[in-house]
């Protein structure tokens, strides 16, 4: 890690401190644990905090004060900042596949998983003024009503993320549900959590109101029981789920009747595992009748 | 008790001869109580102590009859599914509002404070502050927060801010006088020392901080400066006077902070509602949420609880 300079002088090695993201702030785990992440050879690359369930309350406070300015955002405003953020990422390319590849990833499948990255953000920005009206609907009634269907976000989603895919499958999980007017609460990848981290720090500079988006980092087995009992959550995303687990999350979650999402063995970096309905997922249906005279 | 049988009881204090605050030492002392560790036990007993010091409040110029109604009745029930809780110390409202308060409340233990003397600026002559106070006392407000001449004050009028607590507390009659300083405009801890000082030798029952309208409302700090002053108030004169900050203290991990700190500055005899109480609106809930986590494990939230 230690660069040399022209005269053979060795540079002390300037190491990059992985912070957790908070209401649009990094702080470190109150907790103040950490635990080490190691390349393939069990060299560490990283302490990475291992948050607390405070540090999951408190991202659900700020989730929570952020969402209801973010669900009444302009949907045309929520398309044009996912679209920042995919900028913003492309900006940053290089950072995110040499980050990958200390992880363990080859370089052609590092750049690929970034640009897939990218391109995923494009493709829900574009969703955002248009699955409104792909899901809505006019319903007939044998009434003298007009009843019509519109969506609402869900709220506040928590979200385990994928364990192998440690960016395309986060930000996969992320986009749909933000685009929708959802607030969220992330746990990364806890074997791949760098590009997590490096990721918070795109959205702190695309325009995402703090709060919309927060990502935490820690072991998975620790936080799922929070993650699935906090009654201000409203849906938990969980991806790559045992079937012990799955109960145990159902159960927890059924206390305050949250939505609950299973994704499991999903390939993120194939096209056909990008679609309208993971925007769908974080919505609820609100249906009016309004009588109409004859 | 008479004007005169007042007057020769409480004495204006003579301000220069006050001790001067130390502003440093007391952020360091305020940090300390901050960073004492609670353990489970001590924090359910401690939330149910803040509960039942809470003056639960409305204050606002779109106050309606019905609006005071819901308060009274969520002083009455907090939170049914919750066995054991105790009920708030009073219920703090305008003076127009008081008899629907008392309507409301019946006879259940639950004080009604009311605030008075053309709260919250005080910007109006005596005989309508008393005539306030008053009309407040008659439709049966058994507590009345009335706030100081922060304009007279500041501008070095003691005798007549002085003149004017002891006048409202002889309108008060039987009702406790709780004297609102407004911190938040004195400016500097040395006026909050004084303003505190001058209080309590007029005959404040309670000192409070703030009327809640002003930022910034009660912090640690300038409680702290209070509670001080009535340590060395009732070592001077053995009478004890109660505190109340009011406005900013919405979450229960604040409010344990300041029962640290009364607890520190004051000791166990100020440990109950009679000397201490929260001006609150939104604190209730939080600590009927945290209850609720001590007892069940699992984080709460808003959805569950009875607003105001």
């Amino acid at each position: 890690m230690a660069n040399t300079t022209k005269k053979g002088a060795k540079r002390l090695a300037v190491a990059k401190t992985y912070k957790i993201f908070i209401g649009g702030q990094f702080p470190r785990t109150e907790s103040a644990r950490y635990y080490a992440l190691e390349d393939k050879h069990g060299a560490v690359i990283a302490n990475i905090c291992r948050s607390s369930r405070k540090d999951f309350r408190n991202a659900i406070v700020a989730a929570r004060g952020a969402q209801a300015g973010w669900a009444k955002a302009s949907a045309y405003l929520r398309g044009q900042i996912l679209y920042r953020i995919a900028e913003m990422l492309e900006g940053r390319r290089e950072q995110f596949v040499a980050e990958l590849k200390l992880q363990g990833v080859a370089q052609r499948t590092a750049e690929k998983e970034v640009d897939a990255t990218i391109d995923r953000l494009v493709y829900f920005a574009g969703w955002a003024d248009k699955y409104q009206q792909v899901f809505s609907s006019v319903n007939p009634v044998a009434s003298a009503h007009f009843n019509f269907s519109v969506l609402e976000p869900t709220g506040v989603v928590a979200i385990l993320a994928p364990e192998k895919s440690g960016l395309l499958g986060l930000v996969s999980n992320i986009a749909p549900a933000i685009v929708g007017g959802n607030a969220c609460v992330a746990l990364a990848s806890e074997s791949k959590p760098l590009c997590a981290v490096s990721f918070a720090e795109v959205l702190h500079a695309s325009d995402v109101p703090a709060g919309v988006v927060n990502i935490l980092t820690g072991y998975r087995s620790e936080l799922t029981g929070q993650f699935a009992s906090h009654m201000d959550v409203n849906a938990i995303i969980y991806c790559d789920g045992d079937r012990q687990t799955d109960r145990a999350v159902q159960i927890a979650a059924a206390d305050n009747i949250k939505r609950v999402l299973r994704r499991t063995d999903i390939d993120w970096s194939n096209d056909s595992s990008q679609h309208p309905y993971l925007v769908r997922d974080t919505q609820e249906v609100k249906t009016t009748w309004h009588p109409i005279g004859t | 008790m008479s004007l005169s049988a007042v007057t020769s009881t409480f004495k204006l204090p003579d301000l220069s001869r006050i001790p001067t605050v130390d502003e440093v030492g007391i952020n360091e002392r305020v940090a300390r109580f901050q960073s004492r560790s609670i353990k489970s036990a001590s924090k359910v007993e401690a939330l149910k102590l803040i509960l039942s010091m809470i003056d639960l409040t409305t204050l606002e110029g779109q106050d309606t009859p019905g609006k005071v109604r819901q308060l009274c009745q969520k002083a009455i029930h907090l939170h049914d599914s919750i066995p054991g809780l105790p009920h708030v110390a009073a219920v703090c409202v305008y003076p127009t509002m008081v008899k629907v308060a008392k309507k409301a409340l019946g006879d259940r233990g639950i004080n009604i404070a009311s605030v008075a003397t053309a709260f919250p600026s005080g910007q109006a002559p005596l005989s309508v502050k008393l005539d306030d106070t008053r009309m407040a006392v008659a439709e049966g407000a058994n507590e009345i927060d009335m706030v100081i001449s922060r304009g007279e004050f500041l501008a070095g009028n003691y005798g007549m801010v002085f003149d004017e607590i002891l006048a409202i507390k002889e309108a008060c009659g039987d009702a406790h006088l709780k004297v609102i300083l407004e911190t938040g405009e004195l400016g500097t801890l040395d006026r909050v020392r004084q303003a505190s000082e001058l209080a309590m030798h007029a005959g404040a029952d309670f000192i409070k901080t703030s009327t809640g309208k002003i930022q910034p409302a009660a912090t640690m700090q300038v409680t702290l400066v209070m509670l001080q002053a009535i340590r060395d108030y009732f070592a001077a004169t053995g009478r004890m006077v109660g505190m109340k900050p009011a406005g900013g203290i919405a979450h229960s991990k604040l409010a344990i902070h300041y029962l640290v700190m009364l607890r520190e500055t004051l000791g166990n005899a100020w440990m109950t509602p009679q000397w201490f109480r929260f001006g609150a609106s939104s604190l209730a809930n939080d600590v009927l949420m945290q209850i609720r986590k001590q007892a069940t494990g699992v984080y709460q939230s808003a959805d569950y609880f009875s607003k105001d």
